[in-house]
């Protein structure tokens, strides 16, 4: 494959990254996406949207969100110097509502009254039912009843918030059923209703439009790495469902050759096990929910169900830009297990007072594989996507704990 | 060129009547009771078979479609097993056209050029996908009309008069239009509306007009069929297999009766 000048041009005008993305959708939902495409042009180029966003971002969210010096797992690790950026800090625990904020202020512009979105791990359902109680929208959201059964917390905070949580109890009951829900419900609502994707996948508008809202991580860390140390990172780790963290912190840094990159997929019990949710290690290329991308599927080209102790990096599938990513080999994808992913959330408790959520626990996972053998002036920076409070009764299962 | 699927809706027309599109899912609830069910859905009065490719994540369908087409996969269907039953449904019969009905993945999968041809052979007419909109009909549209067969595509209420030749561009045999906004079997079309939006889109098309997703009883066949060329019924045939099955989801003497049963009812409706 030929090198690109650019890595951060994409999609092209039908919604590919090379042979990614596109529009996979019902002829239904075609009208309602080109729409959200035309508005969502006009809403990029009206400054009065970034700068309503901005607001938001700054007073309700909470950002810019700290880049901070894990010092003590720095040490413990004993190789590169190691950076969180803390999107678990963001109002609501995740990095999930960075894009809810512009997906939410983009409806209110089109005069949508209903807001429906998918969850895996319930915290882009919280962040939606958020931002809706935030403008008084109605909020449907659509969550797996396995996942309903372990995130217990998230529902609640979304119910408290004004939300319907409706079980999505096709297939394997996790995110890819709820999104399904979710695309149904759509098919059924298309005048009044906006569907807030919670990662960058789906079809076109929506992996570009995600990442955008997202870019704000890396963004910030650029500008904060550049003011802390006077020079770019050296490396860049986050952990990948859909991949909207992961995307968010990537994308400002795709043409800074010198940056390596690298995404953590979930390999659940392991790779070889089966039970895994890693869509480009174990995946091949098909097309589902509206994109074309690495998924998980038997010979048959049927979905298979995808494992990880992480409800949030549950999913069959992956955004389709980090397909291409990956085939460009601009970004290096590899995986961490359940147990991996236990152990690195301990330690991080224990050395640096965090929390984390399941999620970025594999992000950190990997991280305990590499950092140390890199140098000491190796700025290795990890997205804490999450906070990991929804998580202590999943981890405490697992440790065999009884709360 | 001319399909068995023009050469019906031709035929029909001299009748004076419109035609009965039946669905049913493929290896529902097994194989051997499903090419059951479809060798005698054209004495049953199916003018038109529907077969649906079974897929894990449906996402146009409702939970009676969805069920059927896991019972289906659970029984072990697959691609290659579906274009076995048409291969052997065309054995029987070589008139009544033969649709293919489902998701993009499984056939991206296959391989397109190969499926084609496998379909071709095994004598399948046409193919409905539901995840494959006008703007990526150089997938498997542009080729499938290369190979001579049709590719039906979906108007639906959200199909305006805009985006009706875009819709209209690359479709033919005939044009599947859906009659409720919402996913197949749960919503009641609104029948005054259905006649409207079939005499629009006729004046877009001169291709046959078949409507579906939601039509279950022989009453609303008949109104349907009024102003339609067509009239496909899916969800109630499913039910009907569903609802004739022992507790643990196997065939009983009765499924394949019921299906047929129905079918009748259904035509009936369609040719008074």
């Amino acid at each position: 494959m030929i090198e690109p000048n650019s890595y951060r041009t994409g999609p092209d005008e039908k919604g590919l990254f090379g042979i990614y993305g596109g529009r996979f959708v019902a002829e239904t939902l075609m009208p309602l996406i080109l729409d959200l495409e035309k508005a969502y042009e006009d809403a990029k180029a009206d400054p009065s949207f970034q700068a309503e966003l901005d607001g938001f971002l700054e007073h309700y969210v909470g950002r810019p969100s700290p880049l901070y010096y894990a010092e003590r797992l720095t040490e413990h690790l004993g190789g590169a110097k190691i950076y969180f950026k803390r999107e678990e800090l963001n109002h609501t625990g995740a990095h999930k509502i960075n894009n809810v904020m512009g997906q939410i202020l983009l409806a209110r512009r089109m005069g949508k009254t209903r807001i429906i979105a998918e969850t895996g791990a319930g915290q882009h359902g919280v962040a939606t039912a958020t931002a809706c109680a935030r403008f008084g929208l109605k909020c449907i959201v659509y969550m797996g009843e396995v996942d309903i059964e372990r995130q217990k917390p998230n529902v609640f905070r979304m119910k408290l918030l004004g939300a319907e949580v409706v079980p999505a109890l096709s297939g394997s009951r996790t995110l890819k059923d709820a999104l399904n829900e979710a695309l149904r419900d759509w098919v059924a609502n298309v005048e009044d209703t906006f569907y807030c994707i919670g990662t960058v996948a789906g079809p076109h508008p929506y992996p570009e439009m995600v990442r955008d809202f997202q870019c704000v991580i890396g963004n910030e860390t650029k500008k904060q790495m550049l003011q802390r140390e006077g020079r770019l990172p050296s490396s860049l780790i986050a952990a990948i469902g859909g991949g909207s963290n992961a995307m968010g912190l990537f994308h400002p840094f795709l043409d800074d050759k010198d940056v390596e990159i690298i995404g953590v997929e979930a390999a659940g019990s392991g790779l070889d096990s089966g039970k895994h949710a890693a869509s480009i290690t174990g995946g091949k290329p098909g097309v589902l929910h509206g994109n074309r991308t690495y998924i998980l599927m038997d010979d048959d080209g049927q979905i298979t169900e995808a494992h990880s102790i992480s409800a949030g990096l549950d999913y069959p599938g992956i955004g389709p830009e980090h397909a291409w990513l990956n085939d460009t080999k601009r970004v290096t994808y590899v995986s961490a297990t359940d147990k991996e992913a236990l152990e690195a959330f301990q330690l991080c408790c224990q050395l640096e007072g965090i929390i984390p959520a399941l999620e970025p626990s594999h992000a950190l996972a990997h991280a305990m594989k590499v950092a140390p053998k890199k140098p000491k002036d190796h700025l290795m920076v990890i997205c804490m996507s999450g906070r990991g409070d929804k998580d202590i009764f999943t981890v405490a299962d697992h440790l065999g704990v009884k709360l | 060129m001319t399909t068995r699927i023009d050469k019906r809706f031709a035929d029909l027309k001299k009748e004076g009547r419109a035609a009965l599109v039946t669905f049913v899912t493929a290896g529902d609830p097994d194989y051997a009771t499903s090419l059951e069910i479809i060798k005698g859905l054209p004495k049953a009065g199916a003018d038109i078979i529907e077969f649906g490719m079974p897929f894990t994540d449906p996402m146009a369908d409702g939970p009676a479609i969805q069920e059927a087409g896991l019972r289906a996969l659970k029984a072990g269907q697959t691609l290659v097993k579906t274009l076995a039953m048409v291969k052997s449904f065309r054995e029987s019969d070589q008139a009544t056209p033969v649709v293919l009905m489902g998701y993009y993945n499984p056939i991206y999968l296959y391989g397109v050029e190969r499926f084609l041809a496998d379909a071709k052979a095994a004598g399948v007419d046409g193919l409905i996908i539901v995840d494959l909109p006008p703007e990526e009909d150089e997938e498997l549209c542009l080729p499938t009309i290369k190979a001579g067969l049709n590719f039906i595509r979906l108007a639906t209420p959200t199909t305006d008069d805009k985006r009706a030749p875009t819709v209209l561009r690359n479709t033919s045999g005939f044009v599947y239009y859906v009659s409720v906004l919402g996913i197949t079997g749960t919503k009641t079309p609104d029948l005054k509306s259905v006649e409207q939006n079939v005499i629009r889109l006729k004046g877009h098309t001169k291709l046959p007009i078949a409507v579906g997703f939601g039509v279950k009883t022989a009453e609303q066949a008949r109104i349907i069929a009024k102003s339609a060329d067509g009239v496909v019924v899916g969800t109630a045939l499913v039910n009907a297999v569903k609802n004739n099955l022992t507790p643990a989801g196997k065939p009983t003497p009765e499924t394949v009766k019921a299906v047929h049963a129905l079918v009748s009812e259904i035509a009936q409706g369609v040719r008074s």
